[in-house]
């Protein structure tokens, strides 16, 4: 997505480090902001309002990846030589095979109006959101397994390695609940009814 | 006549106004040192109704003048073109059932709406009122005014802050900044004061709804999420009653006034009324004298909640779904700011209280705290503002057609901007010359339920091989909202020429074309005023000169002098009724010449007949 000549860390002044205190982020956010906005160029020429246009599209594109973990940790797989691309596979991981077969029978049942499929739905939701908070634990250790290594020695390499593996599997989880959230929900998890107004 | 300009060292740069330009009402404010303010019309008005007329000789008018013509010439007359903006004939097929817009024959991707012997696009229609605002404005200031703010609603789309921007440009306006309303009406609130804390604000107004959620640090505005309905009004209960009063009126027996456009428009007016005065008083009465007969209908509060509770919940889904893409709780809400004329209904306020769990300020004026935000932002450009920055979102997200008529997302709504999103692009066929990339805007997975933004041509690509081409495209949405593609050749890193069909909104030769013509409509005008001025002239020219015809001096002059003058009289009579003032002017220079000794005789008989008997010594 992001062009990988656009080096967020960089511009942030911030080491390239997985585990990023947000409060510091945030506080560098608002000073590039004041810095850089376009608001602050309208009474230059238009090559210096160019140049703030560019460099805030950079804040603003850089914060967006960096206070997310999980896009912070993609931004940076992909820098470093792993991207994430390919990977992304629709493939079910193999010790979810049955829960999701037996999920997206109750999907189907919700989704055509029979609501006795409301409970075994929520407690559905409930083991994923359980199981996304037990992988957001390991990507907390291998974000400081990497953060404690040379970038450049093999333990980082490894630790990059293990995040990819678990961002996948954590993307497909993720749209499980999605998908959960949809069906037991479908006008609030929207803003997707409102656009049909358009 | 010569006034004297004081200057307060702004010499360098004129004004940037700042412009609200509403569904129903439109104002314009400037900022000044003790803060925004808005500029009124001669006659002491601040709302500039969002109303254009045509009159019988073609001219355009806008304001209250339109809207009094609203009521006798509704057919000449159009209100509300704000939901037309950037939008399609297939768009608005609903809204045509309710408001009496006659939309012409050629419209397609850009409506035409037909006024008078002409159609104009809406983007045409807002810049009459535009220019009305900057009319008033540069007689308020007494100095051009060529720079401006101009407020959208959050909820709008590319087309229609494209559409918007194009109103500027055609009213003689540069539009330095497009702001979303809710966000502007949080600077004009000063809650900065308050250094921290999340604000929401709540924007209802004549025929548009936005939400937004802000942080507010140190002076920082970040919208954290919008959500919105662009078709979503105060109009919306006008029409609710509308229908009701007009179905009461046709149940008496008595003649259908929904074929009556005159008629209606003075039921409306009537319901407008009636509506507002609910907002204070228990129970108000639609009253209208319709053809002799008196058509009376009293609503009390309970009667007009039930009638409008559907329309009021159907902006707390948006509200809801702005606190779950902001990722808060209505606990998380500090403040909430009320905006727009419909938050005046207390079920509205008592409807956002509840939600937001927090008490909603009131104490600016709802339709005049847009306006005054604008001029804040106007103030921020100018940097005459330096603690402020707002920094806005995109509210809808921005994606490209891909393979099975599915959108693929770049940039996610509620993204800050300008936010960026790059892209690589080849070629299916050896030798390629083309690709065509087809944007769209919306959250739906498919094509069919997004709104197609535009098709970027990218052109004259090097021939090679398929699948060799390497085309980085960038997506650039700006702080306007408004997106921006450029693109070019990984491989040369040469720049890409990309062309634009933007799929509803004027193309760029379009919108000059349309500028042209206001030139040389403003020329036209201008040689009309100066023909209107040359026959004043001739008129007094011509009187002097029958008096003179009166005087003793004419029978002083010779035969062929007198024969001159009637020869120059009879030359002025036969361009007087013509266009070409210069030709008038020319044969009043003649009759001036030609009477020249008749008025030095003139002169000088009257100077002996003062100085009669006045001895000289």
């Amino acid at each position: 997505m992001s062009s990988p000549s656009r080096k967020f860390y960089e511009f942030f002044g911030l080491e390239r480090k997985l585990d990023l205190d947000e409060n510091t982020l945030q506080k560098r956010f608002y000073e590039l902001s004041r810095e850089w906005h376009p608001d602050r160029f309208s009474r230059k020429g238009p090559e210096e309002s160019a140049r703030a246009m560019e460099n805030t599209a950079i804040i603003n594109d850089g914060y967006r990846t960096l206070r997310d973990p999980v896009k912070r940790a993609e931004y940076l797989l992909t820098e470093e030589g792993f991207p994430i691309g390919e990977q992304r596979s629709k493939d079910v991981p193999p010790e979810l095979l049955e829960e999701v077969f037996e999920l997206n029978m109750a999907l189907e049942e919700m989704r055509s109006g029979d609501e006795s499929a409301r409970p075994q739905l929520e407690e559905a939701k409930a083991k994923f959101v359980g199981m996304r908070g037990e992988i957001d634990g390991q990507l907390k250790s291998l974000f400081a397994k990497y953060d404690a290594s040379d970038s450049e020695s093999e333990t980082a390499k490894q630790a990059l390695h293990e995040i990819r593996g678990v961002l996948n599997r954590r993307r497909y989880i993720e749209n499980l609940i999605r998908d959960v959230d949809k069906a037991l929900n479908p006008a609030i998890s929207a803003g997707e009814t409102l656009e049909d107004q358009l | 006549m010569g006034t004297f300009q004081i200057d307060f060292g702004e010499d360098r740069h004129s004004k940037i106004v700042g412009i609200d330009l509403g569904t129903t009402n439109s104002l314009i404010a400037v900022m000044d040192l003790t803060g925004p303010r808005i500029l009124e019309d001669a006659a002491g008005r601040k709302i500039v109704p969002s109303v254009v007329s045509s009159l019988r000789d073609g001219r355009l008018v806008a304001g209250e003048p339109a809207r009094e013509l609203l009521l006798t010439s509704p057919e000449q007359t159009v209100y509300s073109v704000k939901r037309l903006m950037g939008r399609g004939v297939s768009d608005v097929q609903d809204e045509l059932k309710l408001f009496p817009f006659r939309v012409a024959g050629d419209s397609e991707s850009v409506i035409k709406l037909q006024l008078g012997s002409r159609t104009y696009t809406p983007p045409e229609i807002s810049a009459v009122v535009l220019r009305q605002l900057k009319d008033n404005a540069e007689a308020a200031l007494g100095a051009p005014v060529s720079q401006a703010v101009i407020t959208v609603p959050a909820y709008f789309n590319d087309a229609q802050r494209q559409a918007t921007k194009d109103a500027g440009r055609l009213a003689g306006l540069e539009v330095l900044r497009l702001v979303n309303e809710p966000t502007a009406a949080s600077l004009a609130y000063g809650l900065d004061k308050r250094k921290e804390g999340i604000i929401a604000v709540y924007d209802f107004g004549g025929g548009t709804f936005d939400v937004s959620i802000l942080r507010l640090h140190d002076g920082i505005f970040e919208v954290l999420a919008t959500n919105g309905d662009t078709h979503l009004g105060g109009d919306d209960i006008d029409n609710l009653l509308l229908r009701i009063a007009i179905e009461d009126i046709g149940s008496d027996g008595g003649p259908s006034i929904a074929d009556d456009p005159e008629g209606v428009q003075r039921l409306r007016r009537a319901v407008i009324l009636a509506k507002e005065e609910l907002s204070f008083a228990p129970e108000a009465k639609i009253s209208l004298d319709y053809k002799g007969t008196e058509y009376q209908r009293i609503i009390d509060r309970p009667l007009f909640e039930r009638l409008i509770a559907p329309i009021v919940e159907r902006t707390l889904d948006p509200c809801r779904a702005c606190l779950a893409d902001a990722k808060l709780t209505p606990e998380d809400i500090d403040e909430v700011v009320m905006v727009g004329g419909s938050t005046r209904i207390p079920l509205v306020r008592t409807a956002v209280e509840r939600l937001f769990k927090a008490k909603p300020h009131t104490e600016l004026n709802p339709d005049e705290v847009v306006a005054l935000g604008a001029a804040v932002q106007a103030g921020i450009l100018a940097g005459d503002v330096q603690d402020q920055l707002l920094l806005d979102v995109t509210p809808l997200s921005l994606g490209i057609e891909t393979m099975g008529g599915v959108v693929s997302k770049l940039i996610h709504r509620n993204s800050t901007i300008p936010a960026s999103a790059t892209e690589s692009f080849t070629t299916a066929v050896d030798g390629q010359r083309n690709v065509l990339i087809h944007v769209l805007q919306g959250e739906r997975e498919l094509v069919k339920d997004c709104r197609s933004l535009a098709r970027f041509d990218l052109k004259d690509i090097d021939p090679v091989p398929a699948g060799f081409a390497r085309i980085e495209v960038r997506f650039l949405i700006d702080a306007n909202g408004i997106l921006n593609v450029t693109a070019k050749d990984a491989r040369t890193g040469k720049e890409q020429s990309v062309e634009v069909k933007p799929s509803y909104g004027l193309s760029e030769e379009q919108v000059e074309a349309m500028i042209q013509e206001s030139f040389d409509r403003a020329e036209e005008d201008l040689r009309e005023r100066q023909m209107r001025e040359a026959r004043v002239e001739a008129d007094s020219i011509l009187l002097a000169t029958e008096k003179a015809q009166k005087n003793d001096a004419w029978q002083n002059l010779t035969p062929e002098e007198r024969g001159t003058i009637e020869k120059a009289k009879q030359d002025i009579q036969a361009v007087y009724n013509g266009s070409d003032y210069r030709l008038l002017n020319e044969k009043i220079e003649a009759l001036n010449h030609a009477t020249q000794n008749l008025a030095e005789n003139m002169m000088n008989t009257a100077v002996r007949g003062a100085l009669k008997g006045t001895k000289i010594d």
